[in-house]
């Protein structure tokens, strides 16, 4: 029996982790970005993360879902 | 040297890690009915969950600082740490060794030798692991709060406190399982924290390439070939050809055999993620599956401190210079994330270092609970009490585990040796225990007496060996030669470590099987079903899809070091 779905906490903190590193990096001067080699490194990062978790949250939302029909059906 | 300054938004990230870890002890905490929900996850966990766990909780300070102190300092050949040590051994204990762990229903490292053996083999192994779990926990401790307090100018006490109110808080919440879901959060986070520096590095110096043309600058710089911090094999002929001090003899058989299976085959630190798997399948192939992200861990951890070097020497003065006018390798990974990484990204990297630390003590933590109540609470002082006194004495532990590795913290900053010490009781414990383990597990006639006095000897030989040898330069004492006379002197402190473990399982090997033939056994067949190799029925996992089966696993692990290995030969 799984008690939590790893995916969902995991799929949720990358998911806000991207969030603000893709509005930092929309927001924050192109000075910071000096010591980055002149690379907007949140904003893509940030993209990365938001990717990684999203996907991670999509299949923790649908294994609950499926376990939940399962449930139910019994 | 100068701090680094973090922004709201570092901060901002870092609060958000520390009430993910909390939250999930804070969900986990009413499915722990049992003692046995607390102490092995009640035998529940899938086996890529246990696997991430199982590398995640020897990620501590240990391998993220240490790691890329090494890389900087001896270069590529660090990764026969994982190349020619650790995989092997996580593919030996998951095809070979899971089988009595597991099936066995033992419930710790020492309940096994207690079935195998006789309860003065577990007493003394259970107590030794015991007093080493809570000093490693209270280094790791004392490691991160030294860091943050170099790099950030954070207090060193507000470090130590708040890092064990929250580790402290999460296990007494959800016991292993919340260490377990949380040690896998955090290698997610070291991976996914760590890699933009890496790639930022790697751009920076020009790729591979320009990596290995500066590194030849460093290497021909300090008196080798060109090629000591690139190539893994090729200087090993001599320990005066690398800067590690070692021949292939000395890495082959001390590093790759005795300390690194001893570690990972006998540690119940990570032993107990597989433990904690839901099926037997899923216990032998959690080492395996670990042994896949496992391999390519030099690139993360390795691969910043030759970055460090190639540019302290090429461009100057980026990593600080100690009191013996070498650079301050320790500081190799610190000040990469200060260098490369902005506002931002700093605070998820800064939150991947801080992750590593608590995963590192948390592993500590829940094993020394473990271990404190199933084998030494239960066994020696209240042994017949209901589960849910156990269950009590659980959470007692957990709280009074972290407090002593508060103290030992707090010790290591009075007694600046002690983390040294430590390193050498580990080689003194750890390497002889993996002769008793072998011979145990495949060798019927292995007796409880042969075990025993095997495991006082082999340490003693340990300690003996450490006491009549040096390394090139050191003084006479915590280094070795303690014992008042030089028989030899090893050209570094690697190379002596190296040889201490092949002297100590030697040593351990031969007295337990030269005892165990001159002793009676107590044990007869019927009693050693399920715990020796030649009694056990063989498991069947023709059922299985192929690439579930362990050994298939294990071939496609080992094919996949080699090509590494030849690669970066």
């Amino acid at each position: 029996m799984m008690r939590l779905d790893l995916r969902l906490p995991i799929g949720l903190m990358f998911t806000i982790f991207g969030v603000i590193l893709i509005l930092y990096g929309l927001l924050s001067p192109a000075t910071v970005y000096q010591v980055s080699l002149g690379i907007n490194v949140n904003f893509w990062w940030g993209l990365v993360l938001l990717a990684f978790g999203g996907t991670m949250l999509t299949f923790g939302i649908r294994g609950e879902g499926r376990r939940r029909r399962a449930a139910g059906s019994q | 040297m100068q701090h680094i300054h973090l922004g709201a938004v570092d901060y901002v990230i870092l609060s958000i890690y520390f009430a993910f870890v909390l939250g999930i002890g804070w969900t986990l905490r009413r499915f722990v009915k049992s003692s046995e929900d607390f102490f092995l996850s009640g035998r529940s966990i899938p086996a890529w969950i246990a696997g991430l766990a199982f590398i995640s909780a020897n990620l501590g300070a240990q391998e993220v600082i240490g790691m890329g102190a090494s890389g900087a300092k001896y270069g590529i050949m660090t990764s026969h740490f994982y190349w020619l040590g650790a995989i092997p051994a996580m593919v030996f204990v998951g095809i070979f060794m899971m089988p009595f762990y597991y099936g066995s229903r033992a419930r710790s490292v020492p309940e096994y030798l207690k079935l195998r053996f006789d309860e003065k083999t577990r007493g003394f192994n259970a107590i030794s692991f015991a007093v080493m779990t809570v000093f490693s926990s209270g280094i790791s401790m004392y490691a991160l709060a030294k860091l943050l307090e170099l790099v950030l100018g954070w207090s060193f006490h507000m470090s130590v406190i708040l890092s064990a109110i929250i580790v402290l808080a999460y296990i007494f919440l959800g016991g292993l399982t919340s260490a377990i879901y949380n040690e896998v959060l955090q290698f997610f986070l070291i991976v996914l924290g760590f890699l933009p520096l890496v790639l930022l590095g790697l751009k920076d110096v020009g790729g591979w390439a320009g990596l290995t043309a500066k590194l030849h600058t460093v290497a021909t710089n300090a008196g080798f070939a060109p090629g000591a911090w690139t190539e893994s094999w090729r200087h090993l002929s001599a320990p005066s050809a690398n800067p590690m001090g070692v021949e292939w003899f000395g890495m082959v058989m001390g590093l790759g055999f005795v300390l690194s299976f001893g570690y990972w085959c006998t540690d119940f630190l990570v032993v107990q993620r597989a433990m904690a798997a839901n099926s037997m399948a899923a216990a032998r192939r959690t080492p395996l599956l670990a042994a896949i992200p496992k391999m390519l861990f030099p690139a993360l951890v390795i691969l910043p401190g030759m970055i460090a070097i190639a540019l302290h020497v090429t461009r100057g003065g980026l990593l600080p210079i100690g009191a013996d006018g070498t650079p301050n390798y320790n500081l190799a990974v610190p000040v990469m994330l200060g260098h490369y990484l902005p506002s931002g990204l700093l605070g998820l990297g800064l939150t991947a270092l801080m992750a590593s630390f608590m995963s590192g003590m948390a592993g500590n933590v829940t094993a020394f609970n473990t271990v404190w109540t199933y084998d030494i609470y239960q066994s020696y002082i209240r042994p017949g009490q209901s589960d849910a006194h156990y269950l009590k004495m659980g959470h007692a532990a957990t709280v009074f585990g972290i407090l002593l590795s508060v103290a030992a913290a707090y010790a290591t900053t009075r007694f600046n040796n002690i983390m040294d010490m430590l390193q050498l009781v580990f080689a003194f414990v750890n390497a002889p225990l993996f002769a008793t383990f072998l011979l145990g597990m495949f060798w019927r006639r292995t007796t409880g007496h042969g075990a025993f006095f095997g495991l006082l000897l082999g340490t003693a030989a340990a300690a003996l060996h450490h006491g009549f040898t040096l390394p090139h330069g050191a003084v006479m004492g915590l280094k070795g030669g303690f014992l008042g006379a030089v028989v030899h002197t090893y050209p570094s402190e690697m190379a002596q470590n190296f040889w201490t473990a092949i002297f100590a399982w030697t040593t351990c090997f031969v007295a337990t099987i030269a005892i165990s033939l001159l002793t009676t056994r107590t044990k007869s067949d019927e009693d050693l079903h399920g715990l020796v190799y030649a009694l056990t029925a063989r498991i069947k996992d023709h059922e299985q899809r192929w690439y579930k089966r362990p050994a298939v696993l294990g071939v496609i692990v080992l094919g996949l070091t080699l090509v590494l290995n030849v690669i970066f030969w």
